[in-house]
């Protein structure tokens, strides 16, 4: 008798043809001309991906940090940097800002590491405070209250001639699709590569981590390490999108760009109540946000009290989110990570 | 003289980051929580008592006492009602939990007082009257606010050491489960810790308001001021506590005597110095 170890299931797979479905629905947005609702998709795909990103430290690594705004800034402030005073292109920068980003995450990680837990979470706010002060002391890019990027720098990105061509759209709605679809590549990218990551030898490591790190690191894994590539796979990520975001609004400021509610405190709400630990949690955590976003948007503050207070209920009452639950229930799993037996 | 004036001014300062820590210390040293909300709990403090101030005519110092107790309660309801059901093994819950509060509360304050920056009235007198000290002259309430940073470390330091509480503070600090076998039920524990914690909070609260102007966005400033006075003084140490807010004061106003924007930049730096020289800071528990 033969067995073999796989982590599919039938669900899986039909759940994978759908996702393609949505995915190519999704890509041909631009070719209907919507420009609201590529704006509104856009903000969307972005806050997807820093979720993405920010369950996998906190999630997966246990790493709970604050201060993700630090990487979405210094993402911004690279394209900035880069394109208005070096002259790069910026589709060019967006690796570049990310590898920036990484680069500035060692020694951030060296001092935060060095603090555990809750402790963690203020040290990494503190640092993005830092790169906010810091980057605040840059004249060259507008001090503390800014700059914009220059109109060649935005009209003159590698792909705008072809997306007009493409799609028939003019320059401003042809800015708009160009974006979109990198955020869409972006979001579809993070997904499938944090999904390789757990399915691969990595990645079971970082779930036994998660599971009990004093148990992980008896059987061999080395937890330290596991937190480091958690840690800058995070701020490269983070700050790639950093970049992108600043490429679409055009506009930077340090207090915008190091916004601790627009970049950590969205992500952290999407993420507990879609389901912390999971793939499937930002995703359905986006969606929730989306609609009461579309549906509260008018009552301004009251806004991110209610999706405040609808995390907190979650974090007390259903720990592990939306997702979580429907999961518990049905047994489904759309990203698979657990290998079972089957029989050849 | 100007820089003998700057590090007075720092020090004072530091009184005031010490009356922020405090509460900040106790809860961590006693249930291994960080409150993520401290910052905005010491702005709504500053609003409570300036409603009473408002509604009631009394002095600010005055106010708490309405305010103090009023803030007790509301702590041990907090730590009763959500944060117990939390505390445990897993950091992720209390911290993510205590987030939102953060973020409701801060939201909450701006729908309720708007977004313009407020003040409590120190009466003609207070507010102005300095003290002459030979080379230095310092303001009365920066002076008032040093001193009650220390009359409140003293205080807790009593009913640390001194009082059937703090054994149970201390008792259950050290072991919860050994604590319960003697009769210590440590989820009362926690919620008494979190009442006093806040009660001090109602403290700095009212200097924090006679000394500047404050609005519903300054509070997440003062939980990290807060904090990086607390790891820089060494966990578990009030002293400590006090001498981290020195620092964190002291590096604030020599900052800001090269250039105002340096201020609050060169506080962090300090605290990144420290934690780079001493991780476990300065005065950690155990060393003495």
């Amino acid at each position: 008798m033969a067995y073999r170890s796989t982590t599919s299931t039938p669900a899986a797979r039909l759940f994978g043809i759908v996702a393609l479905i949505v995915l190519l629905a999704l890509a041909a947005l631009p070719f209907t001309g919507n420009r609201a609702l590529m704006q509104e998709l856009f903000s969307v795909l972005i806050l997807l991906t820093l979720a993405q990103f920010w369950n996998l430290l906190a999630g997966y690594g246990g790493l709970v940090s604050v201060g993700q705004q630090a990487f979405v800034g210094l993402g911004g402030y690279a394209l900035f940097g880069l394109t208005a005073l070096l002259g790069l292109n910026a589709i060019l920068t967006l690796p570049l800002a990310g590898l920036i980003a990484l680069v500035i995450a060692v020694p951030m990680a060296w001092f935060a590491f060095r603090l555990n837990g809750a402790y963690f979470a203020i040290a990494t706010w503190v640092m993005a405070e830092v790169l906010r002060l810091s980057l605040a002391q840059w004249k060259a890019l507008g001090g503390g209250t800014g700059t914009s990027l220059p109109r060649d720098v935005v009209g003159g990105t590698w792909g705008l001639d072809a997306v007009t061509a493409l799609t028939g759209l003019r320059a401003a709605g042809a800015r708009d699709a160009l974006s979109y679809w990198l955020a869409l590549i972006l979001a579809a990218g993070t997904i499938a590569g944090i999904y390789a990551l757990l399915r691969s030898r990595a990645g079971l490591a970082l779930s036994a981590v998660r599971d009990n790190e004093v148990a992980a690191s008896a059987v061999g894994v080395d937890a330290n390490r596991i937190k480091w590539l958690v840690y800058l796979t995070a701020a490269f990520g983070t700050g790639v999108v950093g970049a992108l975001v600043y490429l679409q609004i055009a506009r930077i400021s340090p207090d915008a760009a190091f916004s601790v509610t627009d970049w950590t405190a969205y992500v952290i709400f999407i993420v507990v109540i879609g389901g912390i630990g999971t793939i499937e949690g930002p995703i359905v955590g986006v969606i929730v946000f989306a609609i009461l976003q579309y549906t509260l948007s008018q009552f301004g503050s009251w806004y991110l009290i209610t999706l405040g207070a609808i995390a907190i209920l979650t974090m007390l009452f259903a720990p592990r989110g939306l997702w979580g639950a429907i999961s518990a229930r049905t047994g489904l799993h759309l990203f698979p990570v657990r290998r079972r037996l089957t029989r050849v | 003289m100007i820089w003998l004036d700057t590090l007075v001014q720092g020090v004072l300062l530091g009184g005031l980051y010490a009356l922020f820590a405090a509460g900040l210390s106790l809860v961590f040293g006693i249930m291994r929580l960080v409150n993520l909300a401290h910052g905005d709990l010491i702005v709504a403090a500053a609003y409570l008592i300036l409603v009473i101030v408002t509604l009631t005519g009394l002095h600010p110092l005055l106010a708490l006492v309405i305010a103090v107790p009023l803030m007790f309660a509301a702590g041990w309801a907090l730590q009763t009602l959500v944060l117990n059901r939390l505390v445990g093994q897993d950091i992720l819950p209390p911290l993510l939990v205590t987030f939102g509060l953060s973020v409701v509360l801060q939201n909450a304050l701006l729908e309720g007082f708007s977004a313009d920056s407020r003040k409590l009235p120190a009466g003609g007198w207070l507010g102005t009257a300095s003290v002459d000290f030979g080379p230095v002259t310092v303001g009365l309430v920066p002076l008032l606010t040093f001193a009650s940073a220390i009359a409140v470390i003293l205080a807790l330091n009593a009913i640390f050491y001194r009082t059937a509480l703090g054994r149970a503070f201390r008792a259950t600090a050290d072991d919860p489960v050994t604590a319960q076998l003697m009769g210590i039920r440590p989820a009362r524990v926690f919620s008494m810790a979190t009442g006093l914690a806040l009660a001090v909070v109602a403290i700095g609260a009212v200097w924090l308001g006679m000394r500047a102007n404050f609005d519903p966005a300054i509070g997440p400033a003062r939980l990290i001021y807060a904090f990086e006075a607390v790891i820089i003084g060494g966990l578990g140490s009030l002293w400590g506590t006090l001498a981290g807010g020195v620092i964190i004061g002291v590096a604030q106003t020599f900052g800001a005597a090269i250039n105002p924007e340096w201020q609050i930049l060169s506080g962090h730096l300090a605290f990144l110095l420290v934690l780079l020289l001493r991780p476990r800071g300065l005065f950690p528990r155990g060393s003495t």
